[in-house]
């Protein structure tokens, strides 16, 4: 089982997990939210600064498994400066690839370097770990504190 | 790594075939992931004996009908086979009677019956229920839903680094206030077997009724409830390779008696009128409605087989297999083992630096090893151990040692994937 061949523990998942970007707390967040996975234990705030309906910045903080950790991490750094609109189409098409609704080889999308989150989709039990984080990052944008994954 | 490599065994030779028990069992031939099962996940459910299924399939396919109600034939064979399981519990647990014996869907309703018919009826605003530091939320919810009730209060146990209760502690703790005492026999999350006799013998030194929750117990050691003295002791079929949806409550004849029904219905009344009740006599006082029929006679089947290979040797071979895995997963670097105490059941949990719990059962999985990963329903003991969840191996006495070398091999790779 080396790591390149593991068709979850992508190379680049590995590495966000071990070094996320944007891993810290913002002082003055114009909207945050504390995302929970009652069954894991895992638990991810997401701050974000949003200037002109933009994410100027989006940073996080947290504890969870890898995929929770790197899917946050990897969030981050793909939303910084998309707008708001943007932001919440994108957090759509996310959601249906890790449920597998969404075949990203032959439908359309903007979720880029996201799609090494694809695999996600056959392990079930993990998809709220991809999707903690970004179940957090809508509801900041929606100006609610705190969600849970159930 | 040493022990892992040698080919020397260190295992004891055990007295029973392996292979051939093995071979009771359809679900340890199956294959996940294309690589062979590594079932370890017995602490949360054990697979189930081909005596056990055939004897379902056989109430079902020739002597299916309900018990108790009709007068037919059939209901008659069954009501025979239903208490006849009865009897069967009774000496497994080396009950005084079937009378002690009351059947509940399992250790989660076992807990409430007592909860409700003990505490709803003897315990008042004041009082004060004491628990374990790391009971399963079964033994925890309840008594809280109870405590919000009639303002009682919920104690607890603390535990030390090794997951030991504190004894000096814990008598503190029995005071006059303290009118029930709720305890496992055996850690779930962590495999400590407690001193439950010698608690047992300090609640009662003061009058205080004691609840043994044997969900951990009582498929894996010789479970005496006369020589421990217990009150009430609980456990689930389906851990103890009987069906799921079936679990027993043994209580002192005197307690049962005191206690109020938990559910009203038919089957544990004696007569009604629109103006009174009067309850049948225990233990159908507490059995309302058409029961899990053909799961009590599955357990029946699992008792049996139990037996047949004798507690002591599942106790040994269980043992033998905590011993190899705890010395060949402590050999590890960056696994550290949580619940160290001196007697264990053969429950391993653990952690690895750098590598989340749920990530390794993933891993594991992928190499066809079944373990738990997550807070085990006992997220207090996790908090008192400041992990948020733990990877757990829990053996049976029907794996063997290879398997742990599996798993031992599996979680370097994992480690592996991580480094
Ligand atoms: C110690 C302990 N108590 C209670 C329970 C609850 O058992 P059940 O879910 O079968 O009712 C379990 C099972 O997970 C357990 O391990």
């Amino acid at each position: 089982m080396s790591s390149a061949t593991n068709e979850l523990y992508q190379q680049v998942i590995l590495d966000h997990n071990k070094n996320p970007r944007n891993f810290k707390a913002l002082d003055h967040p114009t909207c945050m939210c504390e995302g929970h996975n009652p069954l894991c234990g895992d638990h991810v705030t997401v701050f974000v600064n949003l200037e002109d309906e933009t994410l100027k910045e989006i940073t996080f903080t947290g504890d969870g498994c890898s995929i929770c950790k790197a899917s946050a991490s990897l969030m981050t750094t793909f939303l910084k400066g998309k707008s708001r609109t943007d932001a919440k189409v994108i957090f759509d098409e996310f959601h249906k690839m890790v449920k597998g609704e969404l075949n990203v080889e032959t439908t359309p999308h903007h979720l880029g370097r996201l799609t090494v989150f694809q695999n996600v989709s056959n392990y079930p039990v993990r998809v709220k770990c991809a999707s903690l984080a970004w179940h957090a990052m809508n509801s900041a944008l929606d100006r609610v504190t705190v969600t849970s994954t159930e | 790594m040493k022990a892992s490599t040698t080919k020397e065994p260190t295992v004891t030779p055990i007295p029973f075939e392996l292979e051939k028990i093995r071979a009771d069992f359809p679900m340890l031939s199956q294959t996940v992931n294309g690589k062979p099962l590594v079932y370890l996940d017995n602490a949360a459910t054990s697979q189930k004996p081909r005596a056990v299924i055939d004897r379902i399939m056989r109430y079902y396919t020739e002597e299916y009908a309900t018990v108790r109600r009709s007068i037919h034939k059939l209901s008659e064979k069954a009501t025979l086979a239903y208490e006849g399981t009865r009897k069967r519990i009774a000496q497994f647990l080396n009950a005084p009677s079937e009378r002690n014996i009351v059947y509940t869907k399992g250790t989660t309703e076992g807990i409430n019956l007592v909860v409700h018919g003990f505490g709803g009826k003897f315990l008042q605003a004041g009082d004060e229920i004491l628990i374990g530091a790391t009971e399963h939320h079964a033994n925890i919810v309840p008594w809280q839903m109870l405590c919000a009730r009639n303002g009682a209060k919920l104690r607890v146990i603390p535990c030390h680094e090794t997951g030991e209760l504190m004894l000096d502690e814990y008598e503190k703790l029995l005071t006059d206030k303290t009118k029930i005492v709720s305890v496992q026999y055996v850690s779930n999350a962590l495999g400590t077997i407690h001193p439950i006799k010698q608690m047992i013998a300090l609640a009662h030194a003061k009058g205080i009724p004691f609840l043994v929750d044997g969900a951990q117990a009582a498929p894996h050691m010789n479970v005496n409830v006369q020589d421990l003295d217990c009150d009430w002791f609980v456990f689930s079929g389906h851990k103890a390779c009987g069906p799921t949806g079936i679990g027993v409550l043994y209580g002192k004849e005197d307690m049962l008696n005191r206690m109020d029904p938990f559910l009203g219905g038919g089957d544990m009344i004696e007569s009604v009128t629109f103006e009174k009740t009067t309850y049948a006599p225990i233990p159908h006082k507490f059995e309302a409605g058409t029961p899990a029929i053909a799961d009590v006679i599955g357990l029946g089947a699992a008792l049996e087989y139990l037996s047949g290979i004798g507690m002591e040797n599942i106790a040994a071979q269980e043992h033998a297999l905590l011993e190899y895995g705890t010395e060949v997963l402590a050999a590890i670097p960056g696994l550290r083992i949580i619940g160290t105490a001196p007697t264990k059941a053969a429950i391993i949990s653990f952690t690895i630096r750098g590598v989340h719990p749920h990530d390794i059962g993933t891993l594991l999985d992928q190499e066809g090893v079944a373990i738990r990963a997550g807070h085990h329903c006992a997220q207090p003991a996790m908090q008192r151990f400041c992990v948020p969840a733990t990877a757990r191996a829990s053996f049976s006495f029907y794996n063997k040692k290879e398997e742990i070398d599996v798993l031992a091999a599996a979680i370097k790779k994992t480690i592996e994937v991580f480094t």
